[in-house]
């Protein structure tokens, strides 16, 4: 669409400036104040200068936190965008079912994260979740307060349940764009699935995937509730993720001037992640109209 | 599949024998492949909404046991149902009001973020102006600002103003990403809505204002409702800002729930039937959203 040049249109966005500069800008200068400061109680504070960016960035706990965030991040996305992909492959085009299914798929998203967190723990549970006690029956040793390797699956498995069904809404959104032509037109050249796969329903689903592996890598970039609620972190700091260790040194060790510190190198990686996601959506979007 | 010897020697229609067959009874393969897939295709999706439903569904149960039955023998589903868990809930204060208190700031915020959020949508959507692009980016890097960064200076901030413990605190805090989410589904319904409607009301001698309110807002009427569902529902599942920010008077039911530890430990039935209660207000209005729910979650750009 053809857009005209109106620099009144200011007066119409100024609302929304004002209310997201008043719980976006102030909130970050404090965070900026405090990355450059030192404090021994009192309100007294004193120039640090960038003593607390390099504590950060050369902490062993950052870089922990760090990669155990992108190894999460990565190992979901691997999961849940191929099992994404099959499951909107598989779904029907249209029918009494399409709602239904769209409706019960949807409802995971709609639960508050501390609840999500709260269904696995009890889940998981060998005394009374149905997950853990089929386990505990057949044998396999599970138990994710203890074992490091069981609270990474019970992560994995929980967010796998509580955000698939959004990789598999987009897909399906991009599926039923394409017209049925399409398929007739791949029928009489005799296409194999394979093929109807690779060359007209992957280039279709491109931009919609893009958009939802962007969204699940920045969601899962800075969860914190769910896996704060099943394992708390641990056992010891092994699902100790970026805002969970964040957060810890906040608010548990009221470390400010470090958390200060980690709280902009966090969002910067944020910043630059979402430059690449807002070329992706609005080029896109240009390419189209 | 019977009358071409070069599909029998790959019965699944392989890619090589398709290329090498002659077209017609090819075809006849292709297809049979094809309905035979189909024809099971539904497990897949079936067995995941399975998936997805037993967690759910082992919390249901649990809200209707007692705890001795959940402590005790081990049933996959309750054998004497009750609602006392329920009944505990919608008869102490100190649970209810956690569901009151979630309510009013979540209303409160639905209604904020959408409201600004509309003008400036259609600006966004209709005009270029200086530094348009930079502050629509702006907005999404709200949106994908992790809300651990801001739960201690938001602390400060609204400790500073006298706000903390209110409802209108977490409904302005909630707004940093939900402003950004309206804005962003809004100009993607907007976008839809041809230039010419405008120019041609403005011919017929509306004025602005009553052009937006009778003739756009009908136009975008289930934006507006997609862009609402959305915000009502990001504040609705978040939890650390609502937590940081209150402590008893305006307190979220989510944050309630953390304290069901009693003097004979865990009450896992009233956690379970709270649970449930907090999942109800999503699932009866996702009905009306199942043709927008990937448009939401795409931040109006599907």
């Amino acid at each position: 669409m053809e857009k005209t040049w109106n620099n009144k249109a200011w007066f119409m966005v100024l609302p929304v400036l004002l209310l997201v500069a008043f719980s976006a800008v102030i909130p970050l200068m404090t965070v900026v104040n405090y990355s450059v400061q030192d404090t021994f109680g009192n309100n007294e504070f004193f120039w640090a200068g960038t003593e607390w960016f390099e504590e950060v960035l050369a902490s062993e706990r950052f870089h922990d936190a760090l990669f155990r965030n992108l190894a999460f991040s990565l190992i979901i996305l691997a999961i849940e965008v191929p099992l994404g992909i099959a499951i909107a492959l598989a779904m029907p085009r249209s029918g009494f079912w399409v709602p239904v299914c769209l409706v019960l798929m949807a409802l995971p998203l709609l639960i508050p994260w501390n609840v999500v967190g709260t269904i696995w723990q009890v889940f998981g549970r060998a005394d009374i979740g149905l997950l853990g006690h089929t386990l505990a029956y057949l044998g396999i040793p599970y138990n994710y307060t203890q074992d490091p390797v069981a609270a990474w699956i019970t992560v994995i498995v929980m967010d796998v349940w509580h955000w698939t069904s959004l990789v598999v809404l987009l897909c399906y959104a991009g599926l039923v764009s394409i017209p049925e032509a399409y398929y007739q037109a791949a029928k009489i050249d005799g296409a194999s699935r394979w093929s109807v796969f690779r060359y007209i329903q992957l280039p279709k689903m491109h931009r919609v995937l893009l958009i939802a592996v962007l969204l699940r890598f920045m969601d899962s970039f800075m969860i914190y509730t769910e896996p704060f609620v099943v394992t708390g972190g641990g056992p010891g700091n092994s699902t100790t993720f970026l805002s969970i260790d964040l957060v810890k040194m906040a608010i548990g060790q009221f470390d400010l001037g470090p958390a200060a510190a980690m709280s902009i190198v966090y969002f910067l990686i944020v910043l630059a992640l979402s430059w690449v996601f807002y070329t992706v959506m609005t080029n896109y979007g240009q390419d189209e109209r | 599949m019977t009358s071409s010897p070069s599909a029998g020697t790959a019965p699944h229609g392989f890619p090589a024998a398709d290329a090498l067959a002659p077209s017609r009874p090819q075809a006849n393969v292709r297809r049979d492949g094809a309905t035979g897939l189909a024809r099971l295709s539904f497990l897949i999706p079936t067995i995941y909404i399975i998936f997805l439903l037993l967690p759910i569904y082992w919390l249901g149960t649990m809200s209707l046991k007692t705890n001795q039955e959940i402590l005790g023998a081990f049933t996959l589903w309750p054998t004497n149902p009750t609602l006392a868990n329920y009944r505990v809930i919608f008869t102490d204060p100190s649970w209810y009001n956690g569901y009151i208190n979630s309510i009013i700031y979540v209303a409160l915020n639905t209604v904020i973020s959408v409201s600004v959020a509309l003008p400036a949508a259609y600006a966004f959507s209709r005009y270029r102006f200086l530094g348009d692009k930079h502050l629509f980016f702006w907005l999404l890097t709200n949106r994908m600002a992790p809300p651990a960064v801001f739960a201690l200076p938001f602390f400060q901030l609204y400790s500073s103003f006298g706000l903390i413990d209110t409802h209108i605190a977490v409904a302005i805090a909630h707004c940093l990403f939900n402003v950004p989410l309206a804005v962003w589904i809004l100009e993607g319904f907007m976008s839809g809505v041809p230039k010419e409607i405008d120019e041609t009301a403005y011919i017929d001698g509306y004025s602005f204002p009553r052009f937006f309110v009778k003739i756009f807002m009908p136009l975008i009427a289930s934006g507006i409702g997609v862009a609402a569902f959305f915000c009502f529902m990001f504040s609705w599942v978040e939890l650390l800002i609502a937590r940081t920010l209150t402590t008893t008077a305006a307190k979220p039911i989510a944050a309630t729930m953390t304290r069901t530890v009693s003097a004979s430990g865990m009450d896992w039935g009233v956690l379970a039937a709270a649970g449930i209660l907090t999942i109800i207000p999503g699932a009866l209005v996702i009905w009306f959203v199942r043709n927008y729910i990937a448009k939401g979650f795409a931040l109006g750009r599907v």
